[in-house]
This record gives C-alpha cells, structure tokens and sequence, in this order.
C-alpha cells in the first residue's frame, strides 16, 4: 500500500498535489485576502495580476479564492457522497457474499441491473423536486455509487468467508447479522476503503455536471462545476476564468486516477 | 441463448416498470405544483387547470390513468409547452440525443479499442507508455471542460466547425468528440488489460510459433475473446453518457432529449419529465439488450446455454 501511493515519482507528485489542494481548499479561504464573496470595485474582469493572482470574475470577485472556495465544496461533496455509498455498498456486499447460495445471486443480480440504469436522471429529478441543498446533492449522488463497492466487498467476503475465526463466532453460536457486522465488516474494511477512495472521482465529475448544469451548488456558493460553467460563459472575453479552475479540476481527477490505478494494483493483483 | 435472452427482456420490462413508478411518485410528491408561476392564479382557474389535468383526483387514479396512456403510447399533455403533447416534444429531441450519442459511444468504441490493442501489443514499450498517460488523462477531460474549449479553439478562433446548432453534418463534429474523449479513454483502458491478457494464452503462443503475423493473431485469435470485456462495458458506458449528453447539447444549444428533461424538472413539468425519464431508461435498456446479444455471440459459454 506504502509502495502504491509513494512508489514512483508520478505517485509521490500526484499525492502531494491532492494534499496541497485539500489543505488550500482548507485553508486558503481563510488565508487569502479577499473573501470568495467579495467583490473588488477597482478590479473587475481583470486578468491574473499581483494582487489576484488567478484574476478576477465579472463581478470583481477574486478567482483563486474562488477557485479554492469551490475545492471545499466539490470536495466535501464528494467526500461526503462516498461516506454514504460505503454506508451502502460494504454491508450490502459482506451480506451478499457471507450468505452465498440464492441470496447472494439475488442481491447481486439486482446490482448488475442497477449498473445498466441511467442515475443521474434520479439525481438530478431528486435535486431539481426537493431543492438544490448540498445534504440532499451529495446524499443522492451517494446513494448511487455504491455498486462497485458492494462488488468488490463480496470478492473480499468470499476470500475470507473459511477462515478460522468465522468458524469459531459461528460455534459460539453468534447470530449471522452479528458475524457479518463484528467479524467480517472489519476485515474487509482496509481494501474496500481502497476501493472507496475510487470513487471520489466519480462524484467529483457528477457534482461538477450537475452543478454546470444549474442543478447544483447555488450562488453565492459555489463549486468547480459552477465556475466552470461561468468561465465558460465568458471564455471569448476572459479566457483565465474557465482556465484556471478547469485546469484544477483535471489536474485533480488525473492525480486521483493514478493513485487509484496504483492503490488497485496493490490490492488486487489480478 | 433463446433462454438468455428472454430472461434480460423480462428483467428489462421489469426494470422500466420501476422506473415508471419510481418517477411518477417522486414527481407527485414533491413541494410545488407546475401552475406556481410569478403570479398567483385566481383560485378558480388553478382549480379547472388542476382538474383538466386531472390533478384533483387520488394519486393512484391519477397513476393507473397514466399507465394505461403509456400502453397506448401517449405519455401525455405537456404542462409548460401549452399545445404541445409529451410526445411531440421527445419526438424532436430524441433524433438529435441518439445522433450524438450514438456517434459519440460509437468513436468511443473504434479508438478505445484500437489504441488499447496497439498499446497492449508494445506493452512497456513508449508507445504503450504514451497511450496509457493519454488515456489516464482523458479520463480527467470531462465534457463541462472539453466542450467549451474546442468552441474556443475550433469554432471561435479556427472558424472550422460551428459553435452550435444542427442543421449540418459539421455541426454535429465538434459536440461528438467532447462527449467521446471519455469514454474513449476508459475503452482504450479497458481493451488494453483484455488484450494484454489474451495475448498471454497459450493458443496465441502457438500461433506465434506457427510464425502467424501479428495483426492476424490480433484479428483472429486475440481480439474475439478480449473484446468480451468491452462489450460487457457498452451498457454501463451508455448510462453514463447521459450526463455527458446533457452538458454538450447546453453548451452546443441543441434541442435535445437532455434539455427538456433539465428544463422539465426545473419547471415541474410532471409529464415531461417522467416522459423524458421513461424514454432515456427505454433507450438505454434496448441498448443493454442489443449488447447483450453482442456478448451472448461472443461468448460460447452462453451461446450454448
């Protein structure tokens, strides 16, 4: 796992990058000298100078901490959404997988079925019916990424289902739901948050849609999709403001894949 | 394979039946009706409004009543677009979203594989290298990004291809290869772990040593069963097309099946939207059935099940 994340060059750069960015989307708000909602009356759609280092919008709000104001969100979001999908997919797994037999054909049965549907329309229908709030945003899209989770947490139940000390809490007689919770949860737990980790991507991109979309996270708030879908809007004029957050956001799905193709690799060698 | 194949059908019905359902519902029970505009309307007309949509009956009338209009076929007046039926709508976006879509997961497929071949067939090499990082990287390039960036390059500055519309086949470039890069990209991963793994069987050893040249054992003995993976991906990648399809037809304007789902569950325009669910999840459950009968060909093992 150690050689995973800080095994090669490309790893040990894109470890450090992601925990630059968490700790300035923790912080920079905080540091920075303009508020994320402040507007700056002397510099409006300015591009990036000294006192804004990544320019202003078009209201004279300062991009980078923006920019860095819409890390917290998309990735609170996004881990917030995977918290709820392991909440889902580890014990539907642990319970498929312990069970065996029909049971386990049936649960899984219905995770193949779900992968074929489209999710994001419940996501969005679900966000656009009962208003746009950030519980509701990252509990939908949680909600809906469990599926590979639940997978890999049956392989692993499977693997560790005729070790010994399964056998002995089975004959001190401990009920079936008791086993799966106190004996096999934990021991699946260490590759299936791996797994988890995986999935933070996956929300980042759909919270970022939504949020493109106007489905979303709602001004004065905003996330990376927001600022996107701004910059976009006035790329012909001011180029910076769809540049610099677009090139975060690629920059941290891309550090996130690598390690997530490394931590895979670790973990299940086939 | 009759059995097979009869079996997903089932299933697939079952599966819309619960989207169905599951739409209906939710779009009734949520706060706010269609008829809450800027302006309170007089209480006596809201009431004719509501009963000419039958809206002053029980849910549950009002949920076998739409069911036996799905039989038919009708999925209903639209409640915003006055004058317009559910269907009338759907019936102009949906050539426009299964163009786009389709071409996109088509390009997708032909270069995903074909770069996950040539990579796994150099494996280690810098040419695999290359496409590996180019494929990582694409996954990283979702449509909100690319989209706009090539009307910036190739529509704005380069004046080679529309920013918008789609009344020409040039206009239809530009938003097919936003909606691709993706997927292309999890295709040329995926085909290269497939690929890799086959080319490591025995049978393509022997031909190898029979002196068989690498393009014919690629084509004839490695491509056959390492493409097994690719098509078991085709259903999953088109559901997740959907959000992608909903970004390009914003950015590129085109009326499409995503931009009347968007705006319907914005306006509460209950039958739009549940129409435009119901026809996305029919889509998309056909398409996972047609490739499903790909993968029952490919596979003997269920062929001869």
């Amino acid at each position: 796992m150690r050689d995973a994340l800080f095994g090669s060059l490309l790893a040990r750069v894109c470890c450090g990058f992601l925990g630059a960015v968490v700790l300035a989307a923790a912080l920079g708000p905080w540091l920075s000298p303009w508020e994320f909602d402040a507007v700056d009356w002397d510099a409006i759609d300015t591009a990036p100078s000294l006192a804004h280092w990544f320019g202003t919008d078009g209201v004279g709000r300062d991009l980078l901490t923006r920019t860095l104001a819409g890390a917290r969100i998309s990735i609170a979001i996004a881990l917030a959404a995977t918290v709820v999908s392991c909440c889902i997919g580890i014990p539907w797994g642990a319970t498929a997988g312990y069970l065996g037999g029909r049971t386990d054909q049936a649960m899984m049965r219905i995770v193949d079925g779900l992968y074929a549907l489209p999710f994001i329309l419940l996501v969005i229908l679900l966000v656009a019916l009962f208003g746009r709030n950030i519980v509701l945003l990252f509990a939908a899209l949680g909600a809906v990424s469990w599926l590979d989770l639940a997978r890999i947490v049956r392989g692993q139940t499977l693997a560790v289902k005729s070790e010994a000390y399964l056998e002995a809490a089975r004959g001190l007689g401990a009920p079936t739901f008791t086993v799966i919770r106190r004996h096999v949860v934990p021991n699946v737990l260490g590759p299936a948050l791996v797994y988890a980790t995986l999935t933070v991507p996956g929300v980042i991109i759909a919270e970022s849609f939504l949020s493109f979309l106007g489905l979303g996270v709602q001004e004065p708030q905003t996330s990376w999709g927001v600022l996107i879908a701004d910059g976009a809007r006035e790329m012909h004029s001011s180029p910076w403001q769809l540049v610099f957050p677009a090139t975060m956001l690629t920059l941290t799905l891309f550090a996130f894949n690598i390690l997530g193709d490394r931590l895979r690799d670790a973990v299940d060698p086939h | 394979m009759g059995r097979y194949l009869l079996r997903r059908l089932a299933f697939a019905l079952i599966t819309l039946f619960a989207v169905v359902t599951v739409t209906f519902f939710l779009a009734r029970a949520a706060p706010g009706g269609p008829f809450d505009g800027e302006r309170r309307l007089p209480p006596e007309v809201e009431a004719n409004l509501r009963a000419a949509y039958d809206l002053d009956k029980p849910v549950v009338h009002q949920y076998a009543r739409y069911l036996g209009m799905l039989g038919r076929g009708d999925l209903g007046p639209s409640f915003r677009h006055k004058d317009f039926s559910v269907n009338e709508l759907i019936g102009r976006g949906l050539p426009i979203s299964v163009t786009i879509g389709g071409l996109a997961l088509a390009l997708a497929v032909v270069v995903g594989v074909t770069a996950g071949t040539f990579a796994a067939t150099a494996r280690d090499r810098a040419r695999d290298r290359l496409l590996v990082t180019a494929a990582t990287l694409g996954l990283a390039l979702p449509p909100i990004i690319v989209a706009p960036l090539l009307v910036l390059v190739f529509a704005v500055g380069l004046g080679w291809f529309p920013a918008g519309g789609y009344d020409t086949a040039r206009s239809y470039v530009l938003p097919v290869i936003a909606l691709s890069l993706p997927y292309a990209a999890a295709f040329t991963r995926l085909s290269r772990g497939s690929v890799a793994e086959v080319l490591g069987r025995p049978h393509v050893l022997t031909a190898r040593s029979k002196g068989m040249p690498t393009w014919r054992i690629v084509h004839r003995h490695v491509l056959p069963s390492a493409l097994i993976p690719v098509v078991s991906f085709l259903g999953p990648a088109a559901a997740a097309l959907l959000a992608g399809s909903m970004v390009i037809e914003e950015v590129f304007s085109l009326p499409g099946l995503g931009r009347y789902f968007v705006q319907g569950a914005l306006n509460r325009d209950y039958t739009l939207v549940t129409g435009t669910v119901i026809v996305y999840a029919a889509l998309v459950l056909t398409f996972n059935l047609l490739a499903d009968l790909c993968y029952a060909r490919l596979d003997p093992r269920i062929r001869h099940a």
